[in-house]
């Protein structure tokens, strides 16, 4: 996985509410065997006026000019600002895949749905959850700045404003030091091996029909 | 000291590890497999030269992707085909079980794991795929996790996790006549809101919960997730054991016996303490359709379709503006004056037997409105489908103009070639109302199979309580 430890990111605002997977990465992308290549295809339905389709030259397809990703002023963007309840619905890590894709890296939300809040986590993706009031605020001076950037350190578990505003966010230490590390969860559960033989054994003993 | 939540006990019975931070690794007893999720996952191991950790708790189908007509022809769609196909390349690699599709017990993965008895009370339960909540109605601890978690699972049999908070919904009263599980979920979901579970377990009790049969429970539990919560889960009572007792994988004999021994135990106790507690009046919820393009924006049938000017809050008026001209809605239209385009009946949430039959009770010898350009079945597995054909269900649904098709997830999300054409409106019988769901443009109302049933009859939506 690739680690995350601090960024200088520009912020690109989607000022919608419950933003489910199925408008992050549409289930026809789904059929992909693959892990990557949905970058093209992130929010393929709001992004493009036609109809996607899996394997399409997206570079000829038409752009929706009202689309907030499609505008000149957020190319390039690291960091996505949204609102509440992102990326509920599906368990689809192909969400998560499509954001770090397309060159997104931090996801600062009121809330963020449980699953899709972990699968961040597998794939480099840092989801930042601050209080309704900063989030307000950020949206604000996100669209009067253009090129409004953010710091996020990992580290110090803070943002910095452009006006030098520190803004401290919450983590899971776990999920902190795999992050900023770029360890993946396997390798780190099979030093326990030893403790999951021996629940395994003594489950076989307790609980006989589920070794069946 | 306070008793133990069905939550706890479950999650206690399965912790390997855990760390002074709370995170912990957890046993993983039964995981289910389909072939959207899984690819990566086994190409992970295949790159890691990791081996499965326990084949035999693994099954696999594949549903998302399957035809639900002319199966004899196999996958016409070269993309969908390589993706089952994989599936059954990667289970013969590494020595899963598969349901091909065309074993009679292939179906919906959440439908077939309670159908053979290879979900089980007191189990963690795991898929890759968020409506595997569905399981909590066994009392077990059920969950949707993302496909890297898929390859942990595979690779480790333990997941790491952290203990969610615990929320009890306490359904009061008794569900009046053709108000049915769906409609509370769904009432539920309007209540709580679609974030109102983010970061809980829930547990549904109360005497309006109890009283409904497995099947019942299994759509209760399935649209935990709809209300923003991982698992759902249900206590175990006679009702769950009734249910379990016989099924393929279930244990027999003196081993049944020690099994139900434990399964009885697992209920919350009368002085557990929950982090949340809601309570519902079962007795007050009306049959429920969604009008917008979440499932809590939601209303009874005897309602209209709200105002988003109402709204106090921006950010609700702003959505559900967008819903509305998503939608093609106007504001304060009564819900029995939307006119539907088309029916579709499946998916996780509604596709098992007792939902079959309560469409085709609205059914019998009527026939679907003229305007409704598509109406169709699309049972839970091909053993739903053989029970409902020995009763004569089939019939009545062909009769009655519908289309009855072969098992997989269909139109509910429209992987396969069931969808909608862009402006189409349907009434659907699964869980999801998003944008483009059922296909690009499509709008989707969640309903009850006989809502829908009814609502096919008529051409628009119409209290089913008036049948």
């Amino acid at each position: 996985m690739r680690a995350l430890t601090e960024l200088t990111g520009l912020v690109v605002p989607l000022d919608r509410a419950n933003v489910d997977t199925d408008a992050i990465i549409p289930k026809q992308f789904l059929k992909s065997i693959l892990r990557s290549g949905f970058g093209v295809n992130l929010f393929d339905a709001w992004r493009y006026l036609d109809q996607g389709e899996p394997g399409q030259d997206c570079s000829q397809r038409p752009l929706n000019p009202d689309f907030v990703l499609n505008q000149s002023r957020y190319q390039g963007a690291q960091v996505l600002l949204t609102r509440e309840n992102f990326g509920c619905g599906s368990s689809r890590e192909h969400a998560p895949w499509a954001i770090a894709d397309y060159g997104l890296r931090v996801l600062i939300a009121p809330s963020f749905a449980d699953i899709f809040y972990n699968n961040c986590f597998k794939n480099g993706l840092l989801p930042i959850v601050l209080p309704a009031g900063q989030i307000e605020r950020l949206f604000q001076e996100t669209s009067v700045h253009p090129g409004y950037q953010l710091r996020v350190d990992l580290m110090k578990q803070e943002i910095v404003t452009p006006a030098g505003e520190i803004l401290t966010f919450d983590v899971d230490a776990h999920r902190k030091l795999c992050l900023l590390n770029g360890w993946d969860d396997i390798g780190l559960t099979l030093q326990h091996l030893g403790e999951i033989r021996a629940y395994e054994a003594q489950r076989k003993i307790d609980a006989p029909w589920l070794f069946s | 000291m306070s008793g133990q939540t069905l939550y706890d006990k479950l999650w206690q019975s399965h912790l390997v590890h855990s760390e002074p931070d709370g995170s912990a690794l957890l046993y993983i007893d039964r995981h289910l497999v389909h072939e959207v999720t899984s690819p990566q996952a086994f190409e992970g191991l295949r790159l890691a030269g990791r081996k499965v950790w326990r084949a035999t708790s693994a099954i696999a189908v594949p549903d998302h992707n399957v035809p639900t007509l002319n199966r004899e022809q196999g996958i016409t769609d070269v993309v969908s085909r390589l993706q089952v196909e994989t599936l059954g390349r990667n289970c013969a690699e590494f020595g899963i079980v598969e349901y091909g599709m065309n074993d009679v017990r292939q179906g919906i993965v959440h439908v077939i794991g309670p159908e053979q008895g290879l979900t089980l009370p007191g189990m963690t339960v795991v898929c890759g795929d968020s409506h595997t909540s569905t399981h909590g109605a066994f009392g077990a601890l059920a969950f949707g996790i993302g496909t890297s978690e898929v390859e942990h699972v595979l690779a480790t049999q333990c997941l790491v996790a952290r203990k969610s908070r615990s929320m009890r919904v306490w359904v009061t009263g008794q569900l009046g006549v053709g108000v049915t599980a769906k409609d509370l979920a769904l009432a539920i979901i309007g209540q709580v809101g679609t974030a109102g579970g983010t970061g809980y377990a829930i547990e549904f009790a109360g005497p309006a919960v109890s009283a409904l049969s497995l099947e019942g429970r299994m759509t209760l539990c399935n649209m935990a997730i709809e209300a923003g919560a991982r698992a759902g889960m249900v206590a175990v009572d006679q009702a769950t054991l009734d249910y379990v007792r016989g099924r393929p994988a279930a244990p027999t004999g003196p081993v049944w016996e020690k099994a139900e021994a434990w399964w009885r135990t697992l209920v919350s106790d009368e002085d557990a303490q929950f982090d949340c507690e809601v309570t519902v009046n079962g007795s007050d919820i009306v049959p429920q359709v969604t009008w917008g393009t979440s499932p809590e924006m939601v209303v009874g049938i005897t309602g209209a379709v709200p105002d988003p000017g109402d709204m106090l809050d921006a950010v609700k008026r702003s959505d559900g503006q967008r819903a509305l001209n998503y939608m093609g809605l106007a504001a304060r239209t009564p819900i029995t004056a939307i006119a539907v385009d088309k029916v579709f009946i499946g998916s996780c949430t509604n596709s098992r037997i007792e939902d079959l039959r309560a469409a085709a009770a609205v059914l019998k010898g009527r026939h679907k409105a003229a305007s409704v350009k598509l109406a169709m079945v699309v049972p839970g597995s091909g053993l739903i489908k053989r029970q409902a054909e020995a009763e004569g269900l089939d019939k009545l649904f062909l009769a009655a103009g519908f289309e009855w098709r072969e098992p997989g997830c269909s139109m509910c999300l429209a992987m396969n070639a069931d969808r909608l054409e862009p402006g189409e409106r349907c009434a659907a019988t699964s869980n999801r109302n998003f944008e483009g769901r059922q296909g690009a443009g499509g709008r989707t109302h969640l309903v009850s199979p006989a809502m829908a049933a009814a609502a096919a009859l008529a051409g628009h939506f119409v209290d089913v309580r008036d049948f």
